[in-house]
């Protein structure tokens, strides 16, 4: 029998080396070296990380950064607290209709979201075209190029993800337990604000752990709407290895972001299965 | 159960934030028909022209091109590599497999940019930048774990005592693997296969930093457009995504459905 085990094991771990080996040779030893950089470029030390107290433009970048995060995730967790909500609560086709539309928008690739952004938002973009012809505005308001951009195109593109860990622990929700806090004497509020929502409070966790990881390393959308306006670490990072070659600074910045992902991701497996999360992701 | 009035209102404020989910994309159908060289919202006149320089352009027909072979080749190795993995982690079933699964799932949950730099710094010395290969085998690194993800998931609901049966009516290892084990796992492999494929064919941070002239994919193209933000090629590039976005979606929704009516016919016969 323990022969049998052992044989079963071996060549289960056969199988997986193709993609460790993968994982261990493209992806870990490459990042192990990046983290490596923080500290030797470009001379041995600890200069890199020295320079957060003494420039003041990595300070705002690094502020800019977690304030934006910050509010998406919020925003983004409270709409999509509203979606998933009335998603649960929906009879089954109606329920699978707005799915659809949550997995569509999340399929829409982000070049073509950010693109349609550019077009809305402009000083001469939809939006202010109409606003302006219905007369609220006289001048175009400023869309872009600036936080509120951002905000917009950022909150837009994480809904999705925060609908989907929401929707699960909803689903999840025994609705006798709030058939039995009516039936002792609770209204509709109290039994949202003292029963249901706390049953939703892991839903909640993960899917506002799952935002800010995103946001965090979030690079495209921030650039276009941002428009040189609102410099975000990912951002900034690809200008230090593109444009000014200073590797040991873009280094420095990803070793804090790698460990803020790495330190939320902890958190978030606390109090959720990972892979239940992801499953449902694929970016 | 009676539906409150504050319930009905977060319906109905939810369908309208669906729709602010999804209709903001559709803004590029009018941009990519008008009929002026710039970017701007057709008046009257409505014209394809766009359309036809996008399918008679050199460059973008390329980038279509090349796209298509980094995406389907970085979904096959993808899907062999996570497929074979998956079974393996299944079959060894321990502590130490999950540590090693949480581990490869870590492509996932690095931001693009922290592994584009990474990448970028193990290629130049490689002369991997700016090749298939290069970018090849780094959408593989990326998308494998999506696969890994949809074949455990299909690979919870396998009955190990199948594959003991086999193996004990006499099947080799390989003929179980071929003839037990891949059929009863094919729905996970091709929705990791589909996954993989969008992942790469959208993939643009890595993208960036690992392609210069030789590969030019459509997202690269894409985004130059965007930056430049002055030809309506673009708005018509992005319609045509669109269409292929919800192409993949409907293929994708048509085998979830048809894995759920033949896994309930199992369970009902």
């Amino acid at each position: 029998m323990n022969g049998i085990i052992s044989g079963r094991n071996s060549s289960g771990w056969l199988l997986v080396m193709p993609f460790l080996l993968l994982v261990a040779v493209l992806f870990l030893g490459p990042i192990l070296n990046v983290l490596w950089l923080s500290v030797t470029e470009p001379k041995p030390g600890l200069g890199n990380y020295a320079a957060l107290a003494t420039s003041s433009n990595l300070v705002v970048i690094l502020w800019t950064t977690v304030r934006i995060c910050v509010i998406t995730t919020v925003l983004s967790v409270l709409l999509g607290y509203s979606i998933a909500y009335a998603m649960a609560n929906a009879a089954d086709g109606n329920r699978n209709w707005m799915l659809s539309f949550v997995l569509v928008s999340f399929w829409i690739s982000v070049l073509v979201r950010t693109f349609s952004w550019l077009m809305l938002l402009g000083r001469n973009g939809l939006v202010n075209n109409t606003l302006i012809a219905a007369g609220i505005v006289s001048q175009p308001v400023e869309f872009m190029r600036n936080e509120l951009g951002v905000l917009i195109g950022m909150v837009h593109y994480m809904i999705p993800y925060a609908v989907l860990p929401l929707l699960a622990s909803m689903m999840s929700i025994d609705r006798r337990v709030l058939s039995a806090s009516r039936s002792l004497g609770a209204n509709g509020a109290q039994t949202f604000w003292r029963v249901y929502l706390p049953m939703t409070k892991p839903g909640v966790v993960a899917a506002s752990l799952l935002v800010f990881i995103l946001s965090l390393g979030f690079y495209v959308t921030p650039a276009v709407l941002g428009g040189g306006k609102v410099m975000m670490v990912a951002e900034y990072i690809s200008v230090q290895i593109l444009v000014t070659l200073r590797w040991g600074t873009a280094a420095m910045l990803a070793t804090l972001m790698l460990l803020g992902v790495l330190a939320l991701l902890f958190v978030m497996s606390r109090f959720m299965k990972l892979s239940a999360v992801f499953g449902g992701m694929r970016r | 159960m009676r539906r409150g009035l504050l319930e009905r209102l977060n319906g109905a404020w939810a369908w309208l934030l669906l729709a602010f989910l999804v209709a903001p994309a559709l803004v590029s159908i009018p941009v990519s028909l008008t009929p002026k060289r710039f970017l701007s919202m057709p008046e009257g006149e409505l014209s394809l022209r766009h359309f036809a320089h996008l399918f008679s352009s050199r460059e973008w027909m390329s980038s279509f091109w090349q796209s298509g072979v980094v995406a389907i080749v970085s979904a096959v190795l993808a899907t062999a590599i996570g497929t074979l993995c998956a079974i393996g982690l299944w079959r060894i079933a321990s502590r130490a497999g999950e540590a090693v699964r949480a581990f490869l799932l870590l492509p996932l949950v690095v931001p693009p940019i922290i592994s584009a730099m990474a990448l970028y710094r193990l290629f130049v010395p490689l002369g991997l930048i700016d090749t298939y290969a290069g970018l090849i085998l780094a959408h593989t690194v990326l998308a494998a774990p999506l696969v890994l993800i949809t074949v455990s998931a299909s690979l919870a609901g396998f009955d190990q005592r199948l594959e003991q049966a086999s193996r004990s009516l006499g099947a080799s290892q390989w003929t179980t693997m071929r003839r037990v084990i891949l059929p009863s796992i094919r729905p996970g492999m091709l929705a990791g296969a589909i996954f993989a494929f969008i992942a790469s064919w959208d993939e643009i941070v890595v993208a960036l930093f690992l392609s210069k002239f030789g590969i030019y994919t459509l997202p690269r193209r894409m985004w130059n457009g965007i930056r430049e933000n002055t030809d309506p090629t673009v708005a018509a590039a992005a319609v045509v995504l669109i269409a292929i976005t919800l192409v993949f979606f409907l293929a994708q929704a048509l085998i979830a459905r048809r894995n759920r009516t033949s896994r309930s016919s199992q369970e009902a016969s």
